[in-house]
């Protein structure tokens, strides 16, 4: 591989993290400071609360475990997943102190619900974006990942995602990806003007700072509740007369189609399934042009 | 690989709906000792599905762990947090397999490694 090639582009991870690259993350001694400055801005961003107990962590694309000696110092417990049998390998030699699996990030994580009280990632998440496979669907494979991600994590916790994105629009659609999972947070870009140390983190919170909301009719007082119920159905009213304001542009051979009601309702559609450049909703949408001749 | 982690795993075959816990088919066992912290089995407890932890630990060779756990139990039975700890951290499985309770798939644990990857026609 030459300098500047992204590795994503070679092969896939299981094949690119050989026995060779697998043991450059021991002896490169460059290679194995970034990864522990990494993890440690990981760390930073988890933002663990600090009451001296042992949490339980999730190091995702954990490889040679460079990332999981970070938190064992830290005096964490953690269980690592990575694809790449080669890497682990030189994780079992290095005698980490996490459990290791294998495991294919895209396939979703094989865990219980609300188990872990953080997950880091480093330099991982990216591998995703790319179609290593025939039928391989890369919005797909990000959807089951963040989707399973989120469900493994107790309420509260955070996520810690350090990614090399390739452009603005794989960040973009990495970001979204999270969120339509129900992450709240979003990327922290450090040194964001200075090409060779900027460095991508998507930072997800689970519930984050917004409480939980309360089950209804706990307490027996539901009167202002169902006022704020009276508002929310005064608004889906306005929408359904917007809709039918839009009458004239629908066509008579397709009435359900076409009309500036569709045009939105299809972009959201696409949005919502992870397409990235789907032009803006604005007041021309859905206008005819003038007639020039 | 810890009793700790096959607690927390469950199969990830697409439409499985009972997938915990898998059932451990052991080969070989090995015991290794690990720092003994009261603190931390208090606070992972509540995370732990018991049953599972007690039937794995059964299969694994660890058959002092009691049906019920109490509150008092987990702040001063030395006994018991020693066989919690033994059970939860000490007992690795190196080589076997994990079972899928509802399918029987079978994923091989290898070097203590579990081996979690799908066939296509699984995801």
């Amino acid at each position: 591989m030459t300098k500047g090639d992204r590795p994503e582009h070679t092969a896939p991870p299981e094949i690119f993290y050989n026995e060779d690259e697998a043991r450059k993350y021991t002896t490169n001694s460059r290679m194995i400071a970034i990864q522990a400055q990494l993890t440690e801005r990981a760390l930073e961003l988890l933002a663990l609360p600090d009451n001296g107990k042992t949490k339980l962590l999730l190091d995702l694309g954990c490889g040679s475990g460079l990332s999981g000696a970070a938190l064992t110092d830290q005096g964490h417990a953690w269980v690592g997943m990575d694809i790449s049998e080669a890497m682990l390998d030189v994780a079992l030699d290095r005698e980490v102190e996490g459990d290791l699996c294998v495991g294919d990030l895209g396939q979703g994580l094989p865990f219980r619900t609300g188990t872990f009280d953080g997950a880091i990632s480093i330099s991982a998440v990216q591998w995703l974006c790319n179609a290593d496979f025939k039928g391989a669907d890369p919005r797909k494979r990000m959807r089951r990942f963040f989707d399973t991600l989120y469900s493994s994590l107790n309420r509260g916790a955070r996520a810690v995602l350090q990614i090399y994105p390739e452009n603005a629009v794989q960040a973009q659609s990495l970001t979204t990806a999270a969120m339509r999972a129900g992450f709240s947070g979003g990327l922290v870009v450090d040194f964001p003007h200075s090409t060779r140390a900027k460095k991508y983190f998507l930072v997800l919170m689970v519930g984050g700072m917004t409480a939980v909301p309360e089950p209804k009719g706990l307490s027996g007082e539901a009167s202002d509740e169902e006022g704020a119920h009276v508002s929310v159905a005064g608004r889906t009213h306005g929408r359904k007369k917007q809709r039918t304001g839009g009458h004239s542009m629908i066509s008579s051979r397709h009435p359900e189609a076409k009309g500036k009601a569709w045009i939105f309702k299809k972009k959201e559609q696409a949005r919502r399934k992870g397409y990235a450049s789907i032009p803006v909703d604005t007041k021309y949408t859905g206008r005819k042009r003038k007639a020039y001749f | 690989m810890k009793l700790l982690t096959h607690n927390m795993l469950s199969c990830h075959i697409k439409g499985v709906k009972n997938g915990y816990p898998f059932k451990i088919d052991p080969v070989k066992i090995e015991e290794m000792d690990a720092d003994y912290d009261p603190d931390f089995l208090r606070h992972i407890y509540p995370r732990l599905e018991w049953p599972a932890l007690r039937e794995a630990a059964q299969v694994m060779g660890e058959p002092n762990l009691p049906e019920e756990v109490t509150e008092s139990m987990l702040q001063n039975d030395e006994e018991f947090l020693r066989h919690f700890h033994h059970a939860l951290l000490e007992l690795i499985l190196e080589e076997g397999a994990l079972v899928c309770p509802e399918t029987g798939r079978r994923f091989p644990v290898h070097k203590g490694v579990p081996n979690l990857l799908l066939h296509e026609d699984e995801v």
